[in-house]
């Protein structure tokens, strides 16, 4: 993250263990997507690129990562925060079922999803029952299938920064006549501000690819939870150039949007 | 690498459909270590063979890998049985999956001796890539259903009624087979659908049902017929106009193709007939 | 710090024997035997200062230290590390909460009362400005937690930053001041809440040598106008006799020792105290002018005292010969071996093991002519008028 550090370690010669390995993890990386390049079918790009579809599919998508990404900030920093800052029974076990959302197979979390969120579901039933709210097949399911496979992400990245932050500070601003929530407000969420910023990326990049628990809880219809993964995995089924044309307009807003976020991070720290 | 496009997919699916995760999950493991074993000897089978009848079975060995519509799923792996204990020492491997996806892996060069797809279609982009050896045959036919809830609550007795506002209706996506027929059997009726969703194959649509999460979906008779009791099966006149033929061929570049015309000869015989009109397929 | 050097920083600091805040006559010294568990005089501050016992238990480790304080006192609790000093601090502050004993402030009981809502202010041994605030906004904090009005706040925090002598520095971030200056932010943080405690974790530690110097300086001069009570917490003997009024010595989390700094440098109780003032310090029955050491030998003091006593004596007053001087009384005569040679400011100090272990000085050339070196037999005197006894 250190503006400074890319340019002073290149004065210096890089070992070559570690600049092989290095070299070959990023051109694993880049390959598919040089391949990607390679195929599109760049001269049915514009066709592809003016069908009010994808557009409709790319705003909706831009739209429900970014409300996961909200989502996953509101309830996963304070999550976080308790992980890292406080002794409880059982801490290292909720650590564990945080993370699980990454282990499972995203399919399996949209299944999840439906038997606890379902018209037919644990709480599913009761908030239908209750308040007429049904969770699939709406935007808002799409949302929650986002936040539930990204919001570990982001409650890792900070709980990691939490854990690196010296606590002490909050204890200065306890001294001070701070409460424990002012101290967390004023204190700790602006030194922790580059670790949450880092998780949300990672956390709206997930959310951004979300494909399998999205399909599953919140069903596939254009402009409502038909996002572009879905758009791209359907066109896949028959027509692989549309879907070839649909990632690679993901992909230029998704580096859009990293690097743009990434200058700014980059000016404020 | 080709392999594993197909093979991930087979795994999502069978999560899916209950029960289905221990079988397929033996099969892709046995698979690839027979596969090895496999490019070493040649294979043995030479001239045509009726595979239907038993004694012909020491000239076959080896494994034959099927690459099928996931709606073949339940039969396919019935007759997959058969035809091992008729043909000791041979080994049907199976890939199911959406027919689409097969189709690709299969021009990509996944080897695969015997490929049966849900429309003539996806089968036509193996035939154009000269994947098929010799002409495929329409062995079976499938026809739209609607799957409502068990007990069919909402009373749902025609295509018309699935236009009942309030109604949760899921059909498949227009780019799998039975989205295409789904709109084919709409216009036909000349309805006007508003779902709630467009599944991505008809599987996903079935679960959607089967979780109640939707009242209704349209889906094939023979995914009814698998699902049990855990949805029930409306049929509508409009479905004779989207009826899905389903053709199967041995492949060119099969590694066993003695094995793949046996095990092709199988599913149309009488016996591979019944094993599929049980599954709910008609004949063509 | 070495084993046995002085306490001193330098030559020009001054002696540790001659320095020390005003002497309040007798120290108040604590028996080393019976530590300060038992509860104070009762009525000694009845409405002002501090008043506490503090008891933490740490697994194995347990502090139990009795804390007063008047009004206007500045109480440094001095020892090595791993004392218990700062875990002191930190539950007069209200971080880690008591075990036991009690903690009044002014009259008030604040044992349950959160850190948030304690008259304390707490200068920490790295300072813990916040990096993220201007040195404006972090003095600020303080009275901005407490209600004042954002404008305030910032009108408060800039006439403290004045004081301070800071007021062009008031827009920088912390990582951009100087260390004598961050503490000078930290100690105007501290203070602009109007703590009627302030408390000082090892306040001069992340200060060079240079530096130092200046702020311990300053600091004695702000201390000096606070008008509550003021608690630092040190290692380091100089800050604490050049800072506070009254010593307060912690080992292994009990008081061995508490008095005015001279007479705690006058009059060590520990091999510790002993160590940082300088000193020689043996323990042993005094009976008229000789004490028999518990170590074995006698020395000859110009106290006339019996029972148990505290003898000590400055390595300079230790002369050295090669052989048995002649015609020399045997008092106060020790066949010693060299153990180690250091230097020691313009001198060479000699840590002898024998009868009597002791650290002796003596000049480079007297070192050379008696051909010092480790392994060396050696004889020791001390003049009787140059022992210290004290009953202990």
């Amino acid at each position: 993250m250190s503006k400074h550090g890319p340019r002073r370690s290149g004065a210096r010669t890089v070992p070559v263990p570690l600049l092989v390995p290095a070299l070959a993890g990023l051109a694993f990386l880049l390959l598919p997507l040089v391949a990607l390049l390679v195929r599109a079918p760049w001269r049915d790009l514009p066709d592809q690129l003016t069908s009010p579809e994808v557009w409709q599919a790319l705003r909706l998508s831009l739209l429900c990562a970014t409300s996961a990404t909200v989502l996953s900030l509101v309830v996963g920093v304070p999550l976080a925060w308790l992980l890292a800052r406080t002794e409880f029974p059982g801490r290292g076990f909720v650590r564990a079922l945080v993370t699980l959302p990454l282990v499972l197979p995203p399919v399996v979390g949209g299944v999840a999803l439906l038997l606890a969120f379902g018209r037919n579901g644990v709480v599913g039933q009761w908030l239908d029952a209750w308040f007429g709210i049904t969770l699939p097949f709406t935007t808002t399911g799409v949302v929650l299938a986002e936040t539930f496979v990204a919001m570990p992400f982001l409650v890792i990245s900070v709980e990691g920064t939490l854990r690196a932050a010296d606590p002490r500070f909050e204890e200065a601003a306890t001294t001070l006549g701070a409460s424990r929530f002012t101290a967390f407000r004023r204190v700790t969420l602006p030194l922790i501000a580059p670790g949450i910023a880092a998780g949300a990326v990672l956390a709206w990049a997930r959310a951004l690819g979300e494909f399998g628990a999205t399909i599953t809880f919140a069903g596939n219809f254009p402009g409502r939870t038909q996002t572009m993964p879905l758009a791209v995995y359907l066109a896949l089924q028959n027509d692989p150039a549309a879907a070839i044309a649909l990632s690679l307009v993901l992909l230029a807003v998704s580096i859009a949007v990293l690097a743009g976020l990434r200058d700014r991070w980059m000016r404020a720290s | 690498m080709t392999r594993s496009v197909p093979r991930t997919r087979r795994i999502r699916r069978s999560l899916r459909v209950s029960g289905g995760i221990r079988r397929s999950l033996r099969v892709s493991g046995a698979g690839a270590a027979v596969l090895l074993t496999l490019s070493a000897c040649s294979s043995s089978s030479g001239g045509d063979e009726d595979a239907g009848s038993a004694g012909s079975s020491s000239k076959l060995s080896g494994q034959v890998t099927v690459f099928a519509a996931a709606s073949l799923k339940e039969s396919f792996t019935k007759l997959g049985e058969t035809f091992e204990q008729r043909h000791p020492g041979t080994e049907v491997s199976f890939n199911f999956g959406g027919s689409d996806s097969l189709a690709a892996g299969i021009t990509s060069g996944a080897p695969a001796d015997v490929f049966a797809s849900a429309s003539p279609k996806t089968m036509a982009t193996v035939t154009d890539a000269g994947a098929a050896a010799g002409e495929p045959s329409t062995f079976v036919r499938n026809r739209l259903e609607i799957a409502t809830l068990p007990g069919n609550p909402e009373r749902i007795s025609s295509l018309q009624d699935l236009t009942a506002s309030g109604l949760k209706v899921v059909l498949c996506d227009k780019s799998v087979p039975c989205g295409a027929a789904a709109q084919k059997a709409l216009a036909a009726g000349g309805l006007d659908l508003n779902p709630v969703s467009y599944e991505q194959d008809v599987k996903a649509a079935l679960t959607k049902v089967e979780l109640k999460e939707a009242d209704a979906a349209l889906v094939y008779r023979t995914d009814v017929r698998a699902a049990g009791g855990k949805v029930a099966g409306v049929d509508f006149p409009e479905a004779d106009e989207a009826v899905n033929d389903y053709p199967i061929t041995v492949l060119e570049d099969a590694p066993n193709p003695g094995a793949a015309k046996a095990f092709v000869a199988l599913v149309k015989s009488a016996e591979g007939q019944r094993v599929l009109t049980d599954a709910g397929f008609g004949t063509p | 710090m070495t084993g046995r050097a002085k306490a001193s920083g330098g030559p020009d600091e001054g002696d540790m024997n001659d320095t020390g805040g005003p002497a309040t006559g007798a120290g108040r010294t604590v028996p080393a035997r019976e530590p300060a568990v038992t509860e104070p005089p009762g009525g000694r501050c009845p409405d002002g200062g501090l008043d506490a016992r503090l008891v933490v238990d740490r697994g194995t480790f347990r502090l139990d230290v009795t804390l007063t304080a008047a009004p206007g006192d500045v109480v440094a609790l001095l020892g090595p590390n791993g004392a218990g000093k700062t875990t002191a601090l930190r539950a007069l502050a209200g971080l880690v909460p008591l075990g036991g004993g009690h903690l009044r402030l002014d009259g008030t009981d604040l044992d349950r009362t959160p850190p948030e809502s304690r008259p304390v202010g707490v200068v920490f041994q790295d300072y813990l400005l916040f990096p993220h605030l201007s040195a404006l906004d972090n003095v600020a904090f303080g009275p901005r937690c407490r209600g004042a009005s954002k404008a305030q706040a910032r009108a408060l925090a800039a006439g403290w930053l004045d004081r301070m002598g800071l007021a062009e520095h008031a827009g920088a971030k912390p990582r951009r001041l100087s260390g004598g200056q961050a503490q000078r932010v930290a100690l105007a943080r501290a203070l602009a809440t109007h703590p009627r405690l302030l408390l000082l974790d090892e306040p001069l530690a992340a200060l060079d040598a240079r530096t130092r110097l200046e702020v311990r300086a300053q600091l004695r001069r702000h201390l000096a106008e606070f008008e509550a009570v003021a608690v630092l917490v040190t290692h380091d003997p100089l800050d604490a006799m050049v800072l506070a009024d009254r010593l307060v010595v912690v080992e292994h989390g009990r008081v061995v020792q508490e008095g005015a700094p001279g007479d705690i440098a006058r009059r060590p109780r520990t091999d510790y105290i002993a160590r940082l003032v300088g000193l020689n310090l043996y323990r042993g029955h005094a009976d008229g002018h000789t004490v028999r050491l518990d170590a074995g030998p006698a020395i000859t003091t110009t106290e006339n005292l019996s029972g148990a006593v505290f003898v000590a004596f400055p390595p300079s007053a230790v002369t050295l010969y090669g052989e048995r001087p002649e015609g020399a009384s045997a008092r106060n005569l020790w066949r010693c071996e060299v153990a180690g040679l250091e230097p020691h400011g313009d001198q060479i100090r000699a840590d002898l093991t024998g009868e009597l272990p002791l650290a002796a000085d003596l000049t480079t050339v007297a070192a050379a002519e008696l051909g010092l070196h480790p392994g060396a037999p050696v004889w020791a005197t001390v003049k009787a008028t140059q022992t210290h006894a004290y009953p202990a």
